[in-house]
């Protein structure tokens, strides 16, 4: 165990015996002993509910420690809220992040401390600032575009700037890269060496142990809330840090047979797309998904990969083309219609499409089912059955609660996910159409989807997935489309030996497969 | 067609536009300030009618038409701290709290103005004057202009001069960043440490304030006495108002003048030979128009925004 001293003298931050149980009765942090010296970058891993989340909670104020203490730059420290760890010198970047959309991201950096006397905002004075510490950190940003206009790494860089606008010399930050592409990930990173340079002290959250080995100097790994250990990252290996995550041995590797795919499930042909809003438009689409195969789609977020997926779900109507389930031709078929297909979808934004969040896990678990028996007897929901299916599901899917009547909102990340993978692998899709998959979901979690999702392409089922992490999309797909810009510009009918590097000369137009390729195989599909 | 085109051209008219828009103006700002703190204020109406009773009832009483003026803005804005703390406090729904003030305001100024006077429709027997009018010095020389112009109750400025301070408030003070933040995305201004209850609170009775001053407009300078319900839906025109301006003052402005204007139009041709039943129906066909051609543009406008690359 690391004793709560550093070797470099004074801590920057540091917890001493800290132990949080909340009114709930969970004790989410329990005597934790953590100790960061300042210009380090220090990781901090686990699965979700280990802790992690709340032990960064306490260092910013947004909770209080049951007992023990929290220290910043070697003082014991008494948060009562955010804005006691704002003037030590904390600073935190969210999840979540915490922007005005409608603000412009100068707007955005000094809100809270506005430049200017007497009650009055000197904007100008706010562009200068963030122009100025944005030159200074590295982190590009352009000060006048409104938040709502630019790219989710640029927000997240705004986190950044806001921390540094309020003077942070101690910088949490929650989970970053869960929102990012590859590219602004790599950015990301640069920058944070560079504060490093500066003397800041970062505490970085995540689950992703290739970053966390990539970034940082020590890792600490935590789970049920207690602090397992700290390890210098030269030291550690995925396989080393994940058995001390999950306290037993775990890989991500997973065993997976040679597909056997059959005939074509999914057939798209000519699909194109003129968005209404702000989407991206597609042209040209055409694909097979056959039963028993997983095709993966890659490509840089933004280049129509989620405006796809939702034709394929039945959210969006293509403009052209055509797209056939089975025997079926989707033209004009609403999203009912899609599911009496065959389809089943798990979207890339869970909180938003996937579940009601402040409705119960038995009852998200039967919307796509509930009018219809066994669940439900001449137009009345019989509740036992609901109770009974839900908990097969809780116990099936090992979603983690109390009750099934829980509010889905409730749950941690992971289990979320698995409320909805449960929903949409247990009515037996034919065509499973997945986006982001393991999005912001734990280690335990994340292999367990791909058990599932392989599971159900040995039963049969064609599985579509859209996925960011291109190191998920090499270990599940046995085939790979690239898309760019609305079209596919890349396929690749064997995964086998394909690497991260070659996909990504294809994602960001490098490389190029010709149409004949693309198109390769597929036979003649008209419209009835 | 002439005799209204004549009546709409008439300095006259204009002038009365200003005067009926003071009040739509003043409540919609109190609206929008609502809006855009993130609390909709439903109860413009209730405030605007226990303003204009108080101002009445205490301008009467006490003899001091400025003491009466500043208790009715006063109730008014107790009564947006009464929703505030209905909402933020207890978590009551904004709509339902609104809805029951607004019944509150209605029964309670009957109730209050029968119990003081013992008339059931009004306060016209007591004498409790009216706010001053303004003779703007110079400008009252001018021809037609001055005459537009000069000579409006005070209360019809301050609504005019409304729209550039409420502009200047949200865009350009600490408070009015607050206030935007706090609307739009309260867990955003509660982590960089603003108070955002306390600059709810200060929002929704800043909004009961100014619809206190059109309430104690209608009562203490449209007409000089209180009138059972005098607000006559006012509060909700205000309210679309708000709407159909875009949350932006100077759109509120335009949409609120725009009121103004239907209803000054359907006093002025009610003097004509056209059914008055048909006339007083203006203000609310136009209402009923504006609202769809504005959720019909804003459709046209989300269709026709380019794709991102």
């Amino acid at each position: 165990m690391t004793p709560a001293q550093s070797p470099g003298g004074t801590p920057a931050v540091a917890a001493v015996a800290v132990t949080k149980t909340y009114a709930n009765g969970v004790r989410a942090v329990r005597g934790v002993d953590l100790a960061v010296s300042a210009g380090e970058i220090r990781a901090v891993v686990g699965e979700n509910g280990a802790g992690k989340s709340t032990l960064m909670k306490l260092f910013y104020g947004l909770e209080q420690p049951g007992s023990g203490e929290i220290a910043i730059g070697g003082d014991t420290a008494v948060l009562h809220g955010p804005g006691d760890a704002i003037a030590r010198g904390v600073g935190m970047v969210h999840q979540n992040l915490m922007l005005v959309p409608s603000f412009t991201i100068a707007q955005n950096v000094v809100l809270g401390v506005e430049p200017g006397r007497r009650g009055r905002v000197d904007l100008k004075a706010a562009v200068e600032e963030t122009a100025r510490l944005a030159e200074e950190s590295g982190l590009q940003v352009d000060p006048k575009a409104r938040v709502d206009q630019v790219s989710v790494g640029m927000r997240q860089r705004t986190e950044i700037l806001k921390a540094l606008h309020r003077g942070a010399r101690v910088l949490i930050l929650d989970e970053p890269t869960a929102v990012l592409t590859p590219q602004e990930t790599e950015d990301l990173f640069a920058s944070v060496r560079r504060l490093r340079e500066t003397g800041m002290t970062v505490l970085f959250i995540s689950h992703k142990l290739r970053e966390v080995r990539e970034i940082s100097d020590r890792v600490s790994v935590m789970r049920a809330g207690a602090l397992v250990g700290t390890v210098d990252t030269a030291e550690a290996t995925d396989r080393s840090l994940a058995s001390m995550m999950m306290g037993r041995e775990v890989t991500l590797e997973v065993v997976k047979a040679q597909a056997r795919p059959s005939g074509a499930v999914l057939r798209v042909r000519d699909l194109g797309y003129r968005p209404s809003d702000a989407g991206v438009p597609l042209d040209g689409v055409g694909f097979d998904v056959a039963a028993g195969e997983i095709v993966g789609l890659a490509g840089v977020e933004g280049n129509g990969q989620t405006e796809l997926a939702e034709i394929l779900a039945g959210l969006r109507r293509p403009t052209a083309g055509v797209v056939r389930v089975g025997g079926t031709d989707l033209a004009g078929a609403g999203v009912a219609g899609h599911r009496r297909a065959g389809i089943g979808y798990v979207p890339e934004d869970r909180l938003h499409n996937g579940a009601a969040l402040d409705e119960s896990i038995a009852d998200n678990l039967v919307v796509d089912r509930h009018d219809r028996p066994p669940l439900s007897r001449r137009g009345r929901l019989r509740l036992a059955a609901v109770r009974a299916h839900a908990e097969r599901l809780v116990a099936d899917y090992a979603i983690r609660t109390p009750d099934t009547a829980v509010p889905v909102g409730a749950l941690s990340g992971g289990n979320m996910q698995k409320v909805v993978v449960a929903r949409e692998l247990s009515a037996r899709p034919r065509l499973l159409v997945a986006s982001q998959l393991t999005r912001g979901v734990d280690i335990g979690s994340m292999r367990f989807m791909y058990e599932r999702v392989i599971a159900a392409r040995d039963d049969g089922a064609a599985v579509f997935l859209v996925s960011a992490d291109l190191s998920e999309l090499l270990t599940l797909a046995d085939r790979l489309l690239v898309i760019k810009e609305g079209r596919l510009v890349g396929r690749f009918d064997s995964t086998r030996g394909l690497t991260e590097k070659k996909v990504g000369l294809f994602m960001l137009g490098v490389e190029r497969h010709d149409r004949g390729h693309i198109g390769s195989g597929l036979d003649e599909v008209t419209t009835t | 067609m002439n005799a209204v085109v004549g009546v709409v051209f008439s300095s006259a008219f204009l002038a009365a536009v200003m005067r009926v828009a003071t009040p739509y103006l003043l409540a919609a700002f109190g609206g929008l300030i609502a809006e855009r703190v993130g609390v909709s204020n439903i109860a413009l109406e209730g405030q605007m009618l226990a303003a204009a009773c108080t101002g009445a009832l205490v301008a009467g009483h006490q003899g001091s038409v400025a003491l009466g003026a500043v208790s009715g803005i006063a109730v008014a804005a107790l009564l947006g701290l009464l929703l505030a703390a209905l909402r933020l406090h207890l978590g009551a729904d904004v709509i339902i709290a609104g809805i029951g003030l607004n019944l509150l305001a209605s029964g309670g100024t009957a109730y209050a103005v029968f119990a003081l006077l013992g008339d059931k429709g009004g306060t016209s027997g007591l004498q409790s004057g009216s706010l001053p009018r303004l003779h703007l010095w110079g400008v009252e020389r001018i021809p037609v202009l001055g005459e537009i112009l000069s000579g409006q109750n005070i209360v019809t400025y301050l609504a005019f001069l409304a729209a550039p301070v409420v502009a200047w408030l949200l865009y350009r003070t600490r408070f009015g960043f607050h206030l935007r933040a706090v609307g739009e995305a309260p867990d955003a201004a509660r982590s960089v440490g603003i108070p955002v209850r306390r600059v709810q609170c200060l929002g929704l009775a800043l909004s009961g304030a100014l619809a206190g001053l059109a309430g104690v407009f209608l009562s203490m300078g449209y007409v000089s006495f209180f009138v059972r319900d005098m607000t006559a839906g006012r509060g909700f025109i205000a309210l679309a108002a708000v709407f159909l301006g875009g949350l932006r003052p100077w759109g509120v402005f335009l949409a609120a003048l725009a009121f103004g204007a239907a209803e000054a139009l359907a006093v002025q041709v009610g003097t004509l030979d056209i059914p008055p039943q048909l006339v007083s129906t203006i203000p609310y066909v136009l209402t009923l128009g504006a609202l769809a051609t504005y959720a019909y543009r804003r459709r046209r406008r989300s269709n026709a925004e380019p794709s991102r690359a």
